[in-house]
């Protein structure tokens, strides 16, 4: 992990900033309030911004996913070139249903409907290419790729209880 | 009687608040127009009108007075609110040296003047006070304003503005004790009482805070502000009844809450504290007559260069303990010029005393160049770093250019 600098700026809020590899600087100052603000520092004045983006909370939200999926969807992106004329779909793992608890190997998902899981994405963290021995849990988004009659009854797997 | 309802003195009174209060929302405005704050032309219009200018008010005076002494007390209230006691304890942990520059250089020179003028020495105190102060209304704003609150100049600019509130805590009770002055014993016993009484509300608010918090929260929005205008003006009340500062009180109370509390009670009270302080700015040079002007706008003019430079000189420091290069140190020094509201707050004090007059008017003076021309200042500090660094590399030849050569610590310890 990057090294990040946090400064309390007293009435104000808490600014943390981090150090790019090619020394370029960039912080975030999240203020009391809630809102953010996305901080990018001048290169021959570094301790002056030379840009500042002011974000609400929804727009904090999509940007931190933009950020933190854009592997996910490269690499789903790389399997839809693999399996082309194939469908993905995100489906959420019920906290109720008989799937959540097991692991994708006792579900034999693969076999029984034809699609494939790619991807889980659980607390906003990616585990690309699950082995048989994940183990499943209510909440966890589950990235899958196959026909849409196949995805639909995984779909049905996942949710129902 | 106020309450004697279609009473003709009441209906006089109602013409008079409605139109101060209309007076202070255009120069607010006009205020928003310009870009600047509008303490400074709420002063313009209190020397204007009020004593010896074109109108004064009539029956509503006492009504007037009453308004600007709640409206110190909400200004006080709010500084105490914006900071957490995290934040404080932060403050104080690395501030207290740039915090000591601070007041050597910015409050000795308003003492040595008041002291020149041939005031009293109490006056010359309290001028110091005047000079000493920024105005963290005015810089909040400017930070905001010019997008600087992410610099890295910033915290040494902030932390510098939490120790002077913090010095105020102790400062505004002593100076209060003082004027009430008697014989030395009892002046000594009054700084006594004052500084014990600020610790114990201190300790107490320190301690108790989160129960005060808790016993003022309710979900209606009526019953906070009732409870948190309620407590503050009490404390405040039982603060002034030994002879400490009311506004003291009412910053302790500020400090003291926590939480929900303090960020509810920030929206509710900030709208009651705008009507009441606007009052407060305007009433303060209501009493002072523009005849009291002409001879105070040298010296108030010689003591705000002086002010401007050694503001410059304690944020040109501050920030070059964070390891700030040149244009930040710049930034910094300009950002600090502006004083405001604390130093009309410390001048009003002294309303009573023998050259209170003077020191109000010198002071008034005093905060109209200062807020005026600090944020203009630091507007264009970055052409004022560069008009000094090309001089420089031209006259040394050794100088690099700015932000090729300077040395940069990996993280800012703060």
């Amino acid at each position: 992990m990057t090294e990040v600098t946090e400064t309390m700026l007293p009435g104000v809020g808490v600014r943390h900033e981090i150090v790019t590899a090619a020394g370029q600087r960039i912080g975030v100052l999240v203020h009391h309030n809630g809102r953010r603000e996305l901080l990018v520092y001048d290169v021959a004045d570094p301790d002056a911004c030379s840009s500042v983006v002011s974000l609400d909370y929804e727009e904090t939200r999509t940007l931190a996913e933009l950020l933190g999926a854009t592997r996910v969807s490269e690499e789903v992106h790389d399997i839809i070139h693999d399996i082309e004329g194939q469908a993905i779909e995100w489906i959420t793992v019920a906290p109720d249903s008989s799937a959540a608890g097991t692991t994708i190997g006792d579900g034999n998902y693969r076999s029984r409907t034809g699609a494939s899981i790619v991807t889980v994405i659980r607390s906003e963290k990616p585990v690309p290419a699950p082995g048989p021995e994940f183990r499943l849990e209510g909440g966890d988004l589950v990235v899958a790729v196959g026909s849409s009659s196949a995805l639909r009854e995984l779909q049905g797997l996942l949710e129902q209880p | 009687m106020m309450f004697a309802a279609g009473s003709t003195e009441t209906a006089l009174a109602f013409v008079e608040i409605g139109a101060l209060a209309l007076g202070l929302a255009l120069l607010s405005r006009l205020a928003g127009r310009l870009g600047i704050t509008a303490v400074p032309l709420y002063l313009i219009a209190g020397l204007a009108f009020g004593e010896g200018g074109l109108a004064r008010l009539d029956v509503s005076e006492d009504f007037a007075a009453l308004a600007a002494e709640i409206g110190v007390l909400l200004l006080l209230f709010t500084l105490g609110l914006e900071y957490s006691d995290v934040e404080l304890r932060n403050g104080l942990q690395t501030g207290v040296p740039p915090g000591l520059t601070d007041m050597a250089l910015n409050a000795l020179p308003g003492v040595a003047a008041g002291l020149l003028l041939g005031w009293h020495w109490l006056a010359a105190v309290l001028l110091g006070g005047v000079t000493w102060i920024s105005s963290s209304g005015i810089i909040s704003k400017s930070l905001g304003d010019l997008s600087r609150l992410g610099n890295r100049e910033t915290p040494s600019v902030l932390n510098l503005l939490v120790f002077e509130d913090l010095a105020m805590a102790v400062y505004l009770p002593v100076v209060a004790a003082l004027i009430v002055g008697g014989t030395l014993l009892a002046t000594l016993t009054s700084v006594g009482v004052a500084l014990l009484t600020v610790t114990l509300i201190l300790l107490a608010a320190l301690r108790f805070g989160r129960r005060l918090s808790r016993l003022l929260l309710t979900d209606s929005d009526e019953a906070l502000l009732l409870g948190v205008f309620g407590v503050t003006l009490l404390v405040a009340g039982i603060a002034q009844l030994f002879d400490v500062s009311g506004a003291i009180g009412a910053f302790l109370i500020g400090l003291a809450l926590s939480g929900k509390v303090e960020k509810r009670a920030e929206q509710l009270i900030s709208p009651l504290r705008d009507l009441f302080a606007g009052t407060f700015f305007l009433f303060f040079t209501f009493n002072i007559n523009p005849a009291d002007m002409p001879p105070v706008i040298l010296p108030a003019l010689a003591l705000a260069v002086v002010g401007i430079v050694t503001k410059f000189v304690t944020g040109w420091y501050a920030a070059g303990r964070l390891g700030v290069g040149r244009k930040g140190r710049v930034r910094a020094g300009t950002m600090l010029i502006a004083r405001g509201e604390f130093s009309i707050v410390i001048a009003a004090l002294g309303a009573g005393l023998a050259d209170g007059s003077e020191l109000g008017a010198v002071a008034a003076g005093y905060v109209l160049i200062t807020a005026v021309a600090g944020p203009l200042i630091t507007k264009f500090a970055d052409n004022l770093a560069d008009i000094g660094s090309s001089r420089k590399a031209s006259v040394g030849q050794t100088v690099p250019a700015a932000g090729t050569n300077q040395r940069r610590p990996a993280a800012a310890a703060t």
